[in-house]
């Protein structure tokens, strides 16, 4: 058995179904073992759709999503697709082929040091130096990407080791990391002091972030939240936990935020941060939280307690270890009067229907459009303006919500969405687009195509970059510069060059009519709003 | 606010890089680093010496547990610890000025450990603030090289 068949074996020993990627020379040897295994590769259009690919395959799952390029150019169109995945806390297997041991350094053709280049966006890197090496490489490496605080991991292969031959293959039972015990236990006096802190609290809230999501617990937190009758809020990052119709779940915060979520937030004496790590989007001046109220900051990375803003209670462990914990407690609170006196500042939605016939207004859109979905739909976003609509016109009924938020990178979704899809088929997948983003990301139809996906795709078109557009208006004194999207392609087009169905929404009025077809429709299709040049999402920057 | 960190780190290629490259990543200041092996060959321990606000330094400690490769950060201020750097001074002196090198010496406790009939190699192992003591008296001569091993520091016994 050679290398690249130790590699195969060792992926399959992890339960391996999916990968995505793109050959090369180097990493050729790998695909040819491929051949004889069940995994099923996906072959993307472009390298960085890989890695969103991944990243949307495990959102989906809960398995780590599994990339692999080809060295040099291959290797480093992975990277901002690396980082995406590093931000958001997203466990990926990154495995990229490098050029021959004895040339590493000689910068042959198509070599990068993708290793030192990756470093500060991993989690973990290896350069594997010996085939014997490989299934411990692998076996640590799902360790460390699926494991306290998620992240990618690297693993960078010459060729000449996937070709190395000679080799029976063992697979090691257990993983030992001298240097690696991330604390899941929370700290039982830590713990305790946060019972202790709510007895004496009077406006106690919670704020969810996507970390709940990644350890699994969000059954134990809406749990926690039911029994004391304490409300939360959400992150950007948090979406989907709460539910429309759950009183205690009162919205998003920060700058994307519902008003009354963020002024909640303000007027609680207690402030319970889950698997948040109080960035600069959800929480935008630190020092708030952490006055006038007793702020208790749970989470698995002992690095972010304390990064932005110290809190009183530190309590490093997985959520849910925490939470369930946390749940056996025989103390049990009574927030009512709080809950009620926060739905009081609740404001009745008003739609925005004004420009009726010549254009669909974008928040309505969204509004209507999740309003349709319940637990069998995965939303996904881009980034740009399309992002701001979902997130704060975005009815939580069930439905999950992905999309790129610490690292904000545009042309995530429709790959995203094809991860998302490939990892759970049940589900039906929306893309969520600007037109700005599916110009990045649109070669990935063609993925799409061979795999003979169903991906609700929608384009935002306003024919420009909205979002800069909206950041010159409030800073640049509208000096629009550089931002007028000319030479668009019709999206008609490019539909029908890939034989997808399509349809263009022209006004609100055509809005309900559009979504039932797009909801409804047998196959991929693409729905494109005309989306007025001048609308904002009013985001405040 | 200086801090001293000795931080036990996995003896393999690349662990260097990738703990410098976090305080670059970062913002951090290095002031010195010193690596070398221990007594078991797979653990190599670093001595970074670091300046920042508590909240830096107490992210850096952080930050440092994080890495895959770090073993354990031992982190202490320099009045707590025992610290020691080594500096090789190469200068250039004449017949007039050579007593009073030989001098210097004396008092700082330097060793010469090479010499021709016109330069000479100064060495001296004591306390950072020493040997920076000791680099302002060479001023006035002629130096031709500097090299300072930067601080090697443990925590003292209680």
């Amino acid at each position: 058995m050679n290398g690249a068949s130790l590699l195969v074996k060792s992926l399959e020993c992890e339960n391996a179904d999916v990968l995505f990627g793109y050959p090369g020379v180097s990493i050729c040897p790998f695909f040819d073992k491929l051949t004889d295994s069940n995994i099923h590769p996906v072959l993307v259009r472009h390298e960085v759709n890989a890695a969103h690919e991944a990243n949307g395959y495990y959102r989906s799952s809960g398995k780590p999503g599994i990339c692999v390029s080809s060295s040099g150019p291959g290797a480093t169109n992975l990277i901002t697709g690396i980082a995406t995945a590093f931000a958001d806390s997203i466990p990926l297997i990154v495995i990229t082929g490098q050029v021959k041991s004895e040339h590493i350094g000689s910068d042959l053709f198509q070599e990068a040091d993708i290793v030192g280049a990756c470093e500060s966006f991993v989690k973990y890197s290896y350069l594997v130096k010996n085939a014997s090496l490989i299934p411990k490489t692998v076996k640590e490496a799902f360790h460390i990407a699926t494991t306290g605080r998620k992240g990618p991991v690297l693993i960078d292969i010459p060729v000449d080791v996937l070709l190395e031959e000679g080799f029976d293959f063992n697979y090691p039972e257990t993983v030992n990391l001298r240097t690696y015990k991330p604390t899941v236990k929370g700290h039982a006096v830590q713990i305790k002091k946060i019972i202790n802190e709510l007895s004496k609290a009077e406006r106690p809230i919670i704020m969810v972030g996507g970390g709940v999501k990644l350890s699994g617990a969000k059954e134990e937190v809406l749990a926690f939240s039911k029994k004391h009758n304490i409300p939360f809020v959400s992150t950007l990052m948090g979406l989907g936990i709460g539910y429309e119709d759950n009183p205690l779940y009162i919205g998003m915060v920060g700058n994307n935020g519902s008003k009354y979520a963020n002024k909640a937030i303000n007027d609680a004496d207690c402030l319970i941060v889950a698997g948040a790590r109080v960035a600069d989007r959800a929480v935008k001046q630190p020092d708030l939280i952490t006055k006038d109220k007793t702020l208790i900051h749970i989470d698995v990375d002992p690095a972010e307690i304390g990064k932005n803003a110290g809190p009183n209670i530190p309590v490093v462990g997985d959520l849910k270890e925490v939470f369930d914990e946390l749940n056996c407690f025989e103390e049990q609170f009574d927030f009512t009067d709080w809950v009620n006196r926060i739905n009081s500042y609740k404001m009745t939605r008003v739609g925005n229907k004004e420009a009726t016939n010549l254009y669909v207004d974008p928040k309505e859109f969204v509004y209507e459009l999740s309003s349709r979905l319940k637990k069998e739909s995965i939303l996904v976003t881009d980034v740009g303006q399309n992002q701001i609509y979902a997130c704060s016109n975005f009815v939580s009924q069930g439905a999950d919500f992905v999309t790129s938020g610490g690292f904000g990178c545009m042309g995530f979704s429709l790959p995203a969405a094809i991860g998302a899809k490939m990892g759970n088929p049940d589900k039906r997948v929306i893309s969520l687009n600007g037109d700005g983003a599916l110009q990045m990301s649109m070669c990935e139809l063609s993925t799409l195509k061979q795999e003979g996906l169903d991906i609700k795709i929608v384009v935002f078109n306003n024919k420009s970059l909205g979002m800069i557009k909206e950041y010159q208006h409030l800073k640049y004194n509208n000096n629009y510069t550089f931002n007028e999207l000319n030479g668009l392609p019709r999206f008609e087009k490019i539909a029908e060059a890939y034989d997808i169905d399509y349809r263009e929404c022209h006004s609100n009025d055509e809005m309900e009519e559009c979504i039932e077809w797009l909801l409804n429709s047998k196959d991929t299709c693409i729905l494109e709003l005309n989306v007025d040049r001048d609308a904002f999402t009013c985001m405040n920057m | 606010m200086k801090r001293i960190f000795s931080v036990s780190v996995e003896n393999r290629f690349g662990v260097l890089s990738k703990v410098s490259s976090l305080f670059a990543r970062r913002g951090y200041n290095i002031e010195s680093l010193t690596v070398g092996e221990t007594h078991d060959p797979t653990i190599s321990n670093m001595t970074i010496v670091s300046s920042g606000s508590p909240h830096d330094l107490e992210q850096i400690e952080k930050q440092l547990n994080k890495k895959l490769d770090v073993i354990k950060v031992r982190t202490f201020k320099e009045e707590d610890s025992v610290s020691r750097e080594l500096i090789l001074v190469k200068i250039k002196y004449t017949a007039a000025n050579r007593s009073e090198i030989i001098e210097i010496c004396q008092i700082t406790k330097a060793e010469i450990v090479d010499t021709t009939d016109s330069n000479m190699i100064l060495l001296l192992c004591d306390t950072p603030d020493h040997v920076d003591k000791f680099i302002d008296m060479l001023k006035k001569f002629s130096i031709i090289e500097l090299s300072r091993t930067g601080t090697l520091a443990m925590k003292k016994c209680k």
